[in-house]
């Protein structure tokens, strides 16, 4: 016969998630190589962020106890980026869905765990990038780490780790949507989630119901905890989560990669099924 | 692989449901390798699927299927390095170059990062995409990424090929290009499923086509075979009105089938009862002997058209297919009717 199968001997599984990892990562970095746009997008929106929220509004904000509002504000819009992470692989994956490319990936022998975790790493690797710039402009404005660097190495780690969620969370809702239009109408969404938590401004303002849907928000764990580790001015009231900032932030983050990578690998798996 | 004695495709009574839909009916196939099937069918005739549940991205609710001797649920692994697949989109990366498409593919398939490399080059030489290998797909033309699609379906070469309507929406040098590339790969030993709404399509190209509808295998067979399975159009076209009547009593009797008579045209058009030829000379005698003056008298071997339309009945005119169907095909279509 004239065919010949020129894919190798079937290699361990350690081995395949590993290289199906780095080449699924190859794939989205090509990608931004290719489409500078996207990545001025993902830089550009921090700097306009701090102009808008630390300039315009913070021009008439007053944070309770004292403190400068765009002291107050940075841990907020860092928290702001992680979040973000939800909508380029959720787009990405439903893009990939509608246009058959997840089809033909499965009908490759190939880790589907390799396959999403790539997407995501990539992300994070996008994100250090954003976060770095961010964290510049901060600087600019006035923003300062102020307790050392080991709480500010922890709090950037804890940034990285909610983003990292959230690109899992978006990889899940992205394959469950299926179509690129629809995740994009999705992803406005994410907005209200993102406003009503602490990262804008305290919650002691709020009313008592959207207060407590403020201080359980996972987003609000992650902006005190970083408020705390870089010693910028907060005003976390009495609940729980926000007593307890960081542990929180850990136990959402935990909680939800638990909830998502296995429900995203296994939509992945068994789609259409 | 080398067992080329067991088809390389069977499937035995396969049921797939989606909610309230029964897609697959019990599809019975067998594609010996080395040869093409053509899958012809309407919309919703359980096409897709049967290559979804070959190409082990849907499990059969009931049924077995195998694909290069491995079970596709089972031994899924086996099934997927053994195919390509390629389907009804361009399932490409738009955002980066088709060069590149191709090696993270060659990479997935662990050909290692330089025989990617190659085999990409190979690949984009050999079809003719050499020239665009380093612009973005997205700026391909639709039948440039339908080609792309379909080669990067065989980055590795694979014994069996599903090509899952590789044609729709194509503009004909596209798809005569999609026909090329797909005879060569059968002629190279590739064994070929291919899924199609257009029966010029499964003629060119298929040894074998197995007629799908409603979610079962309604006819199966070489395309001659299921052509000579029913009759041959005889049509009769007259300078005088008045002699339309005469025509039909002599067409029936010759054929055996209904004749059916357009008044607006002047034509008698009647179809074969299968086994029954009618030959252009005795038909000529015939209508001279009842008096009939024509001014056209054809008679047509029946086309995909005619055992596509007499199989699916209504099915195949009521879900809109129908359109891309004729189109494809060129040639009449309202001859099943009549049988």
């Amino acid at each position: 016969m004239a065919t010949v199968v020129l894919a190798a001997p079937r290699p361990s599984t350690v081995g395949r998630l590993v290289a199906d990892t780095w080449t699924s990562m190859l794939r989205v970095l090509l990608n931004y190589r290719h489409s500078p746009g996207l990545l001025a997008a993902s830089l550009g929106v921090p700097v306009v962020m701090v102009v808008v929220f630390g300039y315009v509004f913070g021009s008439a904000m007053r944070v309770p106890g004292g403190g400068d509002y765009r002291e107050f504000l940075m841990p907020g819009l860092f928290a702001m980026v992680a979040t973000n992470g939800v909508m380029p692989t959720m787009v990405g994956a439903a893009r990939d869905v509608g246009r058959g490319v997840t089809d033909r990936l499965r009908s490759m022998p190939v880790s589907r765990t390799g396959l999403l975790l790539g997407q995501t790493l990539a992300d994070l690797l996008v994100s250090v990038v954003v976060l770095a710039l961010l964290a510049l402009v901060g600087l600019a404005a006035g923003w300062r780490a102020r307790h050392g660097l080991a709480d500010t190495a922890g709090a950037f780690a804890l940034l990285l780790l909610f983003r990292f969620v959230m690109t899992w969370a978006g990889t899940l809702l992205g394959l469950a949507v299926g179509k690129e239009e629809a995740a994009g109408q999705l992803s406005v969404a994410v907005f209200p989630l993102a406003m009503i938590t602490n990262a804008y401004v305290p919650t002691g303002g709020m009313p008592g119901w959207l207060r407590l849907v403020a201080d359980w928000n996972p987003i609000s764990s992650v902006v005190q905890a970083c408020r705390e580790l870089f010693g910028n001015p907060s005003a976390p009231g009495s609940a729980w989560p926000m007593q307890h900032a960081t542990l929180a932030a850990l136990l959402w983050s935990a909680a939800l990669l638990a909830l998502c990578v296995p429900l995203a690998v296994r939509k992945f798996a068994t789609h259409g099924r | 692989m080398s067992d080329t004695t067991r088809p390389a495709i069977e499937m035995a009574g396969v049921r797939k449901r989606f909610g309230a839909t029964e897609a697959l009916r019990g599809l019975d196939l067998t594609v010996p390798a080395g040869t093409v099937c053509g899958l012809l069918g309407p919309n919703g005739a359980g096409k897709t699927t049967a290559v979804r549940v070959l190409a082990t991205l849907v499990a059969p609710d009931s049924g077995t299927a195998r694909v290069a001797g491995h079970d596709v649920v089972r031994a899924a692994e086996d099934v997927r390095r053994a195919i390509g697949l390629a389907g009804q989109h361009a399932a490409v990366d738009e955002g980066i170059t088709g060069r590149d498409n191709l090696r993270l593919l060659g990479r997935l398939h662990r050909l290692g990062t330089r025989r990617a490399r190659e085999r990409a080059d190979e690949l984009l030489a050999r079809f003719g995409l050499a020239e665009a290998a380093d612009r973005l797909v997205r700026t391909y033309s639709g039948g440039m990424r339908r080609r792309l699609d379909l080669i990067a379906s065989l980055v590795t070469s694979p014994p069996v090929l599903f090509l899952d309507e590789p044609t729709t929406g194509l503009d004909p040098r596209s798809r005569q290009e999609i026909w090329d590339t797909v005879k060569e790969l059968a002629d190279g030993g590739t064994t070929v499923l291919l899924t199609t709404q257009y029966l010029e399509e499964a003629d060119r190209l298929a040894d074998d086509i197995v007629v799908v509808d409603h979610g079962a295998a309604i006819a199966t067979g070489p395309p001659d075979r299921l052509k000579a399975a029913i009759g041959s159009q005889v049509s009769v076209t007259l300078a005088d009105a008045g002699q339309l009547a005469a025509t039909a009593v002599v067409l029936s009797a010759m054929t055996g089938g209904d004749a059916q008579v357009d008044i607006a045209e002047r034509t008698v058009t009647v179809l074969t009862v299968p086994g029954v030829s009618v030959l252009l000379p005795a038909l000529v005698r015939e209508l001279d002997g009842a008096g009939v003056v024509a001014r056209d008298v054809a008679v047509r071997a029946p086309s995909l058209d005619d055992v596509f339309l007499s199989l699916t009945g209504g099915s195949a005119r009521g879900d809109g297919g129908d359109s891309e169907q004729g189109d494809a095909a060129g040639s009449a279509g309202a001859v099943g009717r009549a049988a």
